[in-house]
């Protein structure tokens, strides 16, 4: 479970949210552009520091800033799959995948294994050997999410994972994705601006507004919530 | 479709409208393009026929003969592996202030940089001074270092640290560039995948911006090879010891025309083969850098 109370001076606003994820649950994030969405996924991730609050997983502190508590990134364990991918240019799409691995020093012969798991399962084996940067962007999308699927993460953060596909495409991804997410039984969080994402992937979702959650209910509720008129 | 009627017709009649009766366009253009590539040509003739004369003035039997000049072999053989050698430095020492600085604000980062571009607007000679007055035997660092047994001036050590001292800011410069260009997001995704800063550095980043560092290190290895006022302040001119190459030139001058040309001549050999590998290097930056 993913329990959250943080707070944050932001340019404009503060952001402060207090959040509870249980396990498996996918909660969807909507909001408006600057709303502070990605900020706190990034907080959650420990690429940016809250100024005051706690973040916890399964009970363990990531942050706690009355205990001086901050895991840093690459300790939380945590899979993120950014708004752009970021896949790696000059990697192929194999290396993608195996980076986590490889970064957790594991053997070849468990990494080769494991990769070969993933690319099959994500239907990306046949180009294994592509560079990230010369692939399609559904193609970008599942390699994304199999190398934040891959170090079996604890926790799963999804910046608009749709956005950069093809409309005629995002059908067929949201069933994927919700499959794909729903198997790794963690707490995820998907932040979206299309409403069709949130009561197709999500189990509940949350409205944020200058920083703070406005409206929170069941996902298949969304589209009844009148209050999101610059969404979608 | 009659496509004729999209022919610019109307444009000369109207250009007289605008500029008055007699006013050509066509001929305005015709001078416009003559003056400019008239232009062109004095500037590339400027900058060419210098380097041709050299190539011109020295027959290559001559040039040939003059190579095994133990003048020419000392100066070539030092300035190679000083070059070298500030280049590694420049490298080790450049890659990581290059990287803080494109990525971390902190305070007095301004006088950094400041500092950094300094040797590139100080003459030479200012700057061989300057390093005398530091290293030299009766310099600040230097008298300690002189208590001790050591001496810096007018040994390979200080031609190498000359060279250092002007060529860093080329190297600094384009790295941080490049450092800069290397999105966000890539770092941010290594970490969360759980990659430490120093892994994700070293198969992260470097790898993405290793074209712009490679181009930097081309531009500071060019410019330690054709240092001359920092060195002769600060390292003298002693052939087999301190002598490089732009210094043997000076001295050949004097006495041995030859030998001068014949050293000239694999200068502008090296710049040439050095322009060309920053170009290509440049060019594939910017291509990875569009995908």
């Amino acid at each position: 479970m993913l329990e959250l109370d943080v707070k944050k001076r932001l340019r404009d606003f503060d952001l402060e949210v207090n959040l509870r994820i249980a396990e498996g649950e996918i909660l969807m994030l909507v909001g408006d552009n600057g709303c502070g969405k990605t900020t706190l996924l990034n907080m959650i991730a420990g690429l940016i520091e809250p100024d005051v609050g706690m973040i916890a997983l399964d009970g363990k502190p990531l942050f706690d800033s009355s205990l001086k508590i901050d895991i840093t990134p690459e300790m939380r364990n945590i899979g993120y799959v950014f708004q752009s991918y970021a896949l790696f240019p000059h990697m192929s799409v194999y290396d993608n995948v195996a980076f986590g691995l490889r970064a957790r020093r594991l053997p070849r012969k468990e990494i080769d294994f494991l990769v070969k798991d993933h690319l099959t399962a994500a239907g990306l084996w046949e180009i294994r050997n592509a560079r990230a940067a010369n692939i399609s962007g559904g193609q970008k999308q599942r390699v994304a999410l199999a190398r934040a699927l891959i170090i079996e993460p604890d926790l799963l953060l999804l910046d608009e994972p749709l956005s950069a596909l093809d409309v005629r495409k995002q059908a067929a991804m949201r069933r994927d994705l919700r499959e794909r997410i729903h198997s790794c039984e963690v707490p995820s969080i998907i932040v979206t601006h299309d409403l069709r994402d949130v009561a197709c992937i999500g189990d509940r979702a949350c409205l944020l507004e200058m920083g703070k959650i406005v409206l929170s209910g069941a996902a298949e509720d969304v589209m009844s919530w009148g209050a999101v008129p610059s969404t979608g | 479709m009659d496509l004729n009627r999209f022919k610019p017709e109307i444009v000369e009649p109207y250009s007289r409208i605008i500029y008055g009766p007699g006013f050509n366009l066509r001929l305005r253009n015709k001078i416009l393009k003559t003056g400019l590539a008239l232009a062109i040509c004095l500037t590339m003739a400027f900058i060419a026929l210098p380097v041709a004369s050299l190539f011109l003035k020295s027959p290559l039997d001559t040039t040939l003969r003059s190579l095994h000049d133990p003048v020419v072999m000392d100066a070539l053989r030092l300035s190679m592996m000083t070059s070298t050698l500030t280049t590694l430095i420049v490298v080790l020492m450049g890659t990581p202030v290059a990287y803080v600085n494109a990525r971390f604000h902190y305070p007095g980062k301004e006088i950094v940089d400041s500092l950094i571009d300094l040797p590139v607007i100080m003459p030479p000679a200012v700057a061989g001074i300057a390093l005398l007055m530091a290293f030299g035997r009766m310099g600040i660092v230097g008298h300690y270092l002189n208590a001790l047994g050591l001496s810096i001036a007018f040994t390979t050590l200080a031609v190498i640290m000359a060279q250092v001292f002007v060529s860093s800011p080329f190297y600094i410069r384009q790295a941080r560039t490049s450092f800069e260009d290397v999105d966000l997001a890539f770092e941010n995704a290594a970490r969360t995948l759980g990659a430490s800063r120093v892994y994700t550095f070293f198969h992260v980043i470097l790898p993405i911006a290793i074209n712009g560092l490679i181009s930097g290190a081309i531009m500071a290895f060019a410019r330690s090879l054709g240092e001359f006022g920092a060195t002769i302040m600060f390292a003298g001119n002693f052939q087999g010891r301190t002598q490089t190459m732009p210094l043997a030139i000076y001295t050949a001058m004097q006495g041995d025309m030859d030998v001068a040309l014949c050293l000239a001549l694999v200068l502008v050999v090296i710049s040439f083969l050095v322009i060309a590998l920053v170009k290509t290097l440049t060019r594939r930056m910017y291509r990875n850098a569009r995908t």
